[in-house]
């Protein structure tokens, strides 16, 4: 008859006092009536099952192996998704190339989150002016539009990383500053998150209680108040993996980001520009590639906050 | 007298998460012109729903008319196309909420909100629809109309925000005034000018007020018929005087002496009565009386079969195996 | 207000502040901007001295900051590296307007470079914010009121495709179907770079022709989250009581929709398209590289390439400045359009 109101269907349920499931029961059931989230979920895994169990079919080197006699090969069967540039297989080149993108939308994020809950743990804790001098810049870090400031940073450590050699492969340097940089621009949401939260909570009775027992602020900080900001920290957190995969592409894309051989799905893409008529197949595949994963991120990450947030059934369709 | 509502065996689901919610199980009752029908009962009795059943305001999906009839000046209400439905609602059917802090639209001045029922159902100008919603105001006891026309709901306190609401649905001068729980939002003391307000509206108006309401204290001076109602079902129906004097149900009586009185036989230093338990919650099918979790008065039949709504009385229905005033089990 | 707004623009100046210092950090240690200078590579040793000192890169860092934030010409410089500084200082600093000249093209004031660029940026932003935002409540509103139809999941999954696309992608396939494969089909087609087609010259059809598929990229990007913004806001607002009050009036759907619900579900966005403008110049950079647009984004790129510097902090000082007056700007025009912040 008249529009739906989910909150009317939460007063409803107020009101009748529906106690028949509990929390855990009702989180697992908006997560999966979240269909969305569980495709998200499933795609991510055929993307990680791509990227990784395809290196033990091909090597690395196969993917690095240039040979301009085939440079520009249309897809065939031989090269199922054709050749780059410089004769390089895209099919192999994009089971490695995200491996690293992966790689960097991971542990971006690690970054990210280890500066964001410290600095929003130690501001929201301490106040006063430790408090308003860090919130002072973290305002001005979010004035600068994240793709300016990625840029500069990419100029401003650019090359400052040697190779690096892990598992007996050669890893760009570039893809430890793609890392920093990307975790160094994008912390400050989830910093005003975890203040916020704090400030909230550590005038509390079980902070308050801690205090009185002679607790550590250490120990309150990271023991006592943080496990209540998890939830949000972990739905941010898995919606900033898209984000970081997104930035390493912008990035790669313009050419200040992953140094090749090294690939990326991002820098795959540098250049493609020039080759939109001629060979689209180079643009398409790491392309498509970033569009599922990031996708599947958010699917996944829309379908965590639903189900960490008892408000939002909105979107459990 | 003149039957202008009668509602005949109306039922209403809910589809949450939890189940399905039986909010309104077959309740039937009748207005009459002019008169006033006070509906009492808990919050989630069905009370509410089964009135914005009558405007067809139910939310569906989750909520779902399953059954019954509403005449309203014997039309069918679950039949008539939308668009019908929208010439009664505000022209014939007025309905004021109960909080006013939120049933107000907060970027739109209030001389807007009142006007425009009347723009839409009688066609009124911009010019004539103001020169209304002043009388209105003045009607309702808003002190500068003119003014107060011109600002938002923020401007306005509680109370004052509730005679605008029922300014609104008086609009277009309806026939039946429908009001969900008013005066709950409210201080007691502007509660009782409220209550004050709608008497003297209907008499000079003449409408027919529906109040629903969970406090038996504030409609005893209000209401000329009464309805209880508890977990979606009519437990007891009577006229006003009888309801109070000889309640026939164990819930209603738990309701009156909850009730706390000036005039009380029992003293000043006695504790008010609480009823103990929880409401059932709707999803789970109970075979028995609903009530009877609940009930002192309970036998084993209340356990095994609900309770018809039953005459104990001239014009006075109960749904109770027992009867309250001697404590033994009906023969029925 | 006035004392809201003024407060408002005295915090912004500590925050310009750091921002500047920042950056300007950064960028002093990008690169060398005299390898590429003037187009050719600058050997000799001597040269190279010469021209750092003219430029002042000879200076400590926080000299070069206070040259560049407050200008030199209130001392004196030493340019023929005799060590003594007799030549009067002509830089007037940002704070008086002067952003210096550009280190890669000698002598030109970066005003006048950025000046020359911005007209077209703004050819492309103005046109798609107006777009975007009159696409998404379109969209929103029409997919909250189908809720859970067939319409709104086919919508909703959509705007999260356009969502989670780079714009880079977007760009691509668009050029590829629009301007590759529509010539090749024999459709009329959509040129792919640049303002204007040289042959024709820069008439308003050309540069309307060639705005088309920026436009449409940045449009795609941007709509799809914000036509799910106005989606759950309008699913928020139409669950609220003044709705079913404005229903119980018996006003008709369409009136309830447009007279009470939409205000109210559009009053957010106002918000959010004032803190999404950082957004949208990032997504410029992107944009205008890939369509050889000459606007500020391409030309950030350009001398951020080159690290030169005073051209490169002129743009990013502007962006700063621009993202601040553009969320004091989303605050008034909140306040202006909301009576409960207007009336208290």
């Amino acid at each position: 008859m008249m529009g739906t109101a989910e909150s009317d269907v939460i007063k409803i349920q107020e009101e009748f006092k529906t106690e028949a499931l509990t929390p855990g029961q009702l989180m697992r059931m908006r997560f999966v009536r979240h269909k969305m989230a569980v495709f998200g979920l499933i795609m991510l895994v055929i993307l990680i099952l791509y990227s990784f169990g395809g290196a033990f079919i091909f090597t690395e080197a196969e993917a690095n192996f240039t040979n301009t006699k085939l440079r520009l090969n249309p897809p065939s069967a031989e090269n199922p998704f054709g050749t780059d540039t410089v004769g390089r297989d895209i099919l192999i080149r994009t089971i490695y190339g995200g491996q690293i993108s992966l790689l960097i939308g991971l542990a971006a994020v690690v970054v990210e989150v280890v500066l964001g809950v410290l600095i929003g743990a130690i501001a929201g804790y301490y106040g006063g002016w430790i408090d308003g001098l860090l919130m002072r810049f973290t305002e001005a870090m979010f004035n600068i539009p994240q793709l300016f400031l990625l840029l500069v940073m990419a100029k401003f450590f650019g090359g400052s990383v040697p190779d690096i050699n892990l598992f007996g492969r050669q890893f760009s340097g570039s893809v430890v500053v793609i890392i920093v940089i990307i975790g160094l621009t994008s912390w400050m949401y989830l910093a005003r998150i975890v203040r916020a939260n704090f400030l909230s909570l550590k005038e509390r009775e079980f902070v308050l209680a801690a205090h009185t027992t002679g607790t550590s602020n250490f120990s309150i900080i990271f023991q006592h108040i943080l496990p209540n900001s998890i939830a949000p920290i972990i739905v941010s957190g898995t919606l900033s993996v898209a984000n970081a995969i997104l930035s390493e592409a912008y990035i790669s894309f313009l050419g200040l980001g992953v140094k090749p051989p090294t690939a990326t799905w991002g820098n795959m893409l540098e250049g493609a520009y020039n080759y939109v008529e001629t060979a689209p197949w180079l643009w398409i595949f790491p392309g498509l590639l970033i569009v599922l994963t990031v996708l599947s991120i958010n699917f996944v990450g829309d379908g965590l906050r639903d189900a960490v947030d008892p408000h939002a059934l909105v979107d459990a369709g | 007298m003149e039957t202008i509502l009668k509602i005949e065996n109306l039922e209403v689901k809910f589809h949450t998460l939890g189940g399905v919610v039986n909010a309104v199980n077959g309740i039937s009752y009748s207005v009459e012109a002019g008169k006033t029908l006070g509906i009492v009962g808990e919050s989630g009795c069905g009370k509410s729903v089964s009135m914005l059943s009558v405007m067809r305001l139910i939310p569906n999906p989750p909520g779902e008319i399953t059954g019954g009839r509403i005449l309203f000046k014997g039309q069918n209400l679950l039949e008539v196309s939308e668009e019908k439905m929208e010439h009664i609602r505000g022209a014939e059917i007025g309905m004021v909420f109960q909080d006013p802090m939120t049933s107000l639209n907060p970027v739109l001045t209030i001389g807007r909100q009142i006007g425009e029922a009347m723009m839409v159902h009688n066609g009124f100008s911009r010019e004539q629809a103001e020169k209304r919603t002043i009388e209105l105001l003045n009607l309702v006891g808003i002190a500068n109309p003119d003014q107060r026309i011109k600002e938002y709901p923020h401007q306005f306190s509680g109370g004052m925000r509730q005679r605008v609401g029922i300014a609104m649905a008086l609009a277009c001068e309806p026939d039946i005034l429908i009001a969900d729980e008013p005066t709950t939002a409210l201080d007691v003391t502007i509660q009782a000018q409220i209550v004050e307000l709608t008497k003297r509206l209907q008499a000079e108006l003449g409408m027919a007020v529906i109040w629903i309401t969970h406090d038996l204290g504030v409609i005893a001076d209000l209401a000329d018929r009464m309805i209880v109602m508890y977990a979606g079902y009519i437990v007891e129906e009577a006229d006003v005087f009888d309801l109070y004097e000889k309640p026939s149900h164990p819930y209603t009586l738990s309701l009156l002496r909850s009730l706390p009185r000036v005039d009380s036989s029992r003293g000043g230093g006695e504790r008010l009565a609480t009823i103990p338990g929880f409401p059932p919650d709707g999803v789970t099918i109970m075979l028995g009386c609903p009530f009877a979790p609940r009930c002192n008065f309970v036998v084993d039949r209340c356990r095994l079969e609900n309770p018809p709504l039953i005459m104990v009385n001239n014009d006075h229905k109960a749904a109770c195996w027992v009867d309250v005033n001697t404590g033994k089990e009906r023969s029925l | 207000m006035t004392r809201y707004i003024i407060r408002r623009i005295l915090q912004a100046i500590p925050l310009l502040f750091i921002i500047s210092v920042l950056l300007f950090v950064l960028m002093i240690n990008t690169g060398d901007p005299l390898s590429t200078m003037g187009g050719r590579r600058v050997t000799r040793p001597e040269d190279r001295e010469r021209l750092s000192r003219q430029l002042g890169l000879d200076q400590p860092i926080y000299k070069q900051y206070l040259f560049w934030l407050i200008g030199n010409d209130w001392t004196k410089v030493d340019l023929d590296g005799d060590g003594t500084a007799e030549t009067q200082g002509t830089r007037k600093g940002i704070l008086r307007g002067d952003f210096g000249t550009s280190m890669v093209q000698r002598g030109k004031e970066v005003t006048d470079i950025i000046l020359d660029r911005l007209p077209n940026t703004l050819l492309l932003m103005i046109p798609t914010e107006i777009i975007v935002i009159a696409l998404s409540l379109a969209v929103g509103v029409y997919s909250a009121l189908r809720q859970y139809s067939a319409t709104d999941h086919i919508i909703t999954g959509l705007s999260f495709i356009g969502y989670s696309m780079p714009i880079f992608f977007i760009a691509l396939v668009s050029m590829y179907i629009f301007g590759v494969n529509f010539k090749a089909w024999g459709l009329p087609y959509l040129p792919t770079v640049g303002m204007f087609d040289p042959k024709v010259g820069k008439t308003t059809g050309q540069v309307i022709q060639h705005m088309i598929l920026p436009i449409f990229s940045l449009t795609v990007i941007t709509a799809a989250g914000y036509s799910r913004f106005v989606r759950s806001q309008m699913l928020e607002v139409i669950s609220e009581d003044y709705i079913r009050t404005a229903r119980a009036k018996g006003l008709p759907n369409r009136m309830v929709i447009t007279g009470h619900a939409l205000k109210n579900a559009a009053l957010p966005l106002v918000t959010i398209v004032g803190l999404d403008v950082p957004l949208l110049l990032g997504g410029a950079v992107v944009t205008e590289s890939i369509f050889a647009w000459p606007g500020m984004g391409r030309l950030f790129i350009d001398h951020l390439s080159r690290s030169d510097t005073p051209v490169v902090m002129g743009i990013l000082m502007m962006i700063s400045v621009a993202v601040i007056l553009s969320q004091l700007i989303t605050d008034i025009i909140y306040a202006w359009l909301d009576p409960r912040i207007r009336y208290s």
